[in-house]
């Protein structure tokens, strides 16, 4: 057990280090996500009521795209210099290593999402309680989004032209965390409470967290054959 | 000891080769010969269980590899031709993290020796992407210096092309690594280009196996 969790501290030390020394990497997925959001107030203007109704729509779609623009660096790298190759040679079970690996690129790619979505969500004249509904809605959304991404990332390792293809086919697959994570907000908003909402994005995390990383091993598996 | 038989390869549309046989026993040093795209870096993978052969079994120790799985890797140690260099770590990190995921914590005097004992002194802490090609290649196969320890000794080396953008001393230190491998009685098996020189030198006389691969 504690070779497992030595392992997994190891795979997101090693992730974290290597996102630190590209940190244009990390600021480039956090940027796009904070102008696609900026953007929207000034195309439509700055009508109050308006911006309320589709802000958290907007915010969510925003962290969906976002998260898409990081998917490709999941893999591709270790990939094209072997360091994958390695890994699926190590005596430590794949699951493991996947799930470190799919936690790290959470860390450097999503989280930074969650903490400056409450900022983001006052352009959209969102009250406190709606933002704090929308931080926690996209707290537990934005893992499941790296864990569907982490299966089309792999599936598509070396194919030319992955990164559209990850986002054909990876983007279908979110449509029930966005359903749920905007919906959240404007349950809460218009006063029937976004606990139903929350509840149904915690079930697709841990249904996410149990059968993905396999999926995304299997997926490894036959892209480096 | 491993042991593989009736092994057919296919890539793409073409059979690179079918029904081949061999073993390698303690010892021993399989060396795997044959023109561009024969198929020995093919054969590796499958030998390393990268890749699952369409047909054919491959045993380690009486037990297929694909079942062992985990339990194989413990025992085997793999260089291919990609170096498995991260180009924004530096060369101690590389190493600790390739030694950490391989179940084997190694302290860090250990892998500075393993480092120094490449010709890479003073450039641990330099990141993997000023080194030259050989010098990464060199940090690739620290992991081979540390594996040939006692304490985290592996018992089969498999290694494509390890000879490739070394310098003459460099061929030298790997050399004697293969031949104290097999004194302990590992078992190597490699592709080279190299003289056959390289290899006698590098294993005591009657070890060596030839396979030969044809296009």
């Amino acid at each position: 057990m504690s070779s497992l969790v030595s392992a997994l501290r190891c795979v997101v030390m090693r992730d974290l280090t290597l996102a630190m020394r590209r940190r244009a990497d990390v600021l480039a997925t956090l940027f796009f996500f904070v102008i696609v959001v900026s953007l929207f107030p000034l195309g439509v203007g700055p009508d109050m009521a308006t911006l309320r109704i589709i802000g958290p729509g907007i915010v969510w779609v925003a962290a969906l795209l976002a998260s898409m623009l990081a998917l490709e660096r999941m893999f591709a790298a270790d990939y094209s210099d072997g360091t994958l190759e390695q890994m699926l040679l190590t005596p430590q079970p794949l699951v493991v290593l996947v799930l470190g690996k799919t936690l790290a690129h959470w860390l450097v790619s999503g989280l930074p999402l969650v903490l400056i979505a409450p900022l983001l969500g006052i352009q959209y004249g969102l009250p406190a309680q709606g933002l704090g509904v929308l931080m926690l809605s996209l707290l537990l959304g934005t893992p499941v989004l790296s864990l569907i991404g982490a299966i089309g990332a792999a599936l598509t390792l070396g194919v030319r032209g992955g990164g559209v293809l990850v986002s054909l086919l990876v983007l279908p697959l979110t449509i029930p965390v966005l359903i749920f994570g905007a919906g959240a907000v404007d349950a809460s908003l218009s006063g029937l409470g976004a606990q139903a909402h929350l509840s149904l994005l915690g079930a697709f995390l841990l249904g996410a967290l149990i059968l993905a990383p396999w999926t995304i091993g299997a997926a490894l598996r036959i892209s480096m054959e | 000891m491993l042991e593989v038989s009736n092994l057919e390869c296919v890539r793409g549309d073409r059979r690179l080769f079918a029904g081949m046989s061999f073993s390698v026993k303690s010892g021993e040093l399989l060396h795997v010969q044959g023109p561009n795209g024969s198929g020995k870096t093919s054969l590796l993978r499958m030998v390393c269980g990268l890749v699952s052969p369409v047909q054919g079994d491959i045993c380690w120790g009486g037990e297929n590899i694909r079942i062992l799985r985990e339990d194989y890797f413990k025992d085997m140690t793999c260089l291919g031709h990609l170096s498995g260099i991260k180009e924004d770590l530096t060369a101690l990190e590389n190493l600790r993290i390739l030694m950490e995921l391989s179940g084997r914590g190694v302290s860090e005097e250990a892998l500075v020796a393993a480092l120094a004992r490449m010709g890479l002194a003073g450039r641990e802490a330099l990141p993997a992407k000023v080194l030259s090609q050989g010098q990464k290649r060199r940090v690739a196969l620290a992991r081979l210096v540390l594996c040939s320890l006692a304490l985290y000794r592996t018992r089969l080396w498999i290694l494509d092309e390890p000879f490739t953008a070394l310098d003459v001393a460099a061929i030298a230190v790997v050399q004697t690594l293969l031949s104290q491998h097999l004194h302990n009685g590992g078992m190597i098996i490699l592709t080279t280009h190299q003289d056959l020189d390289v290899l006698s030198k590098a294993s005591p006389a009657g070890a060596v196996q030839r396979l030969s691969l044809t296009s």
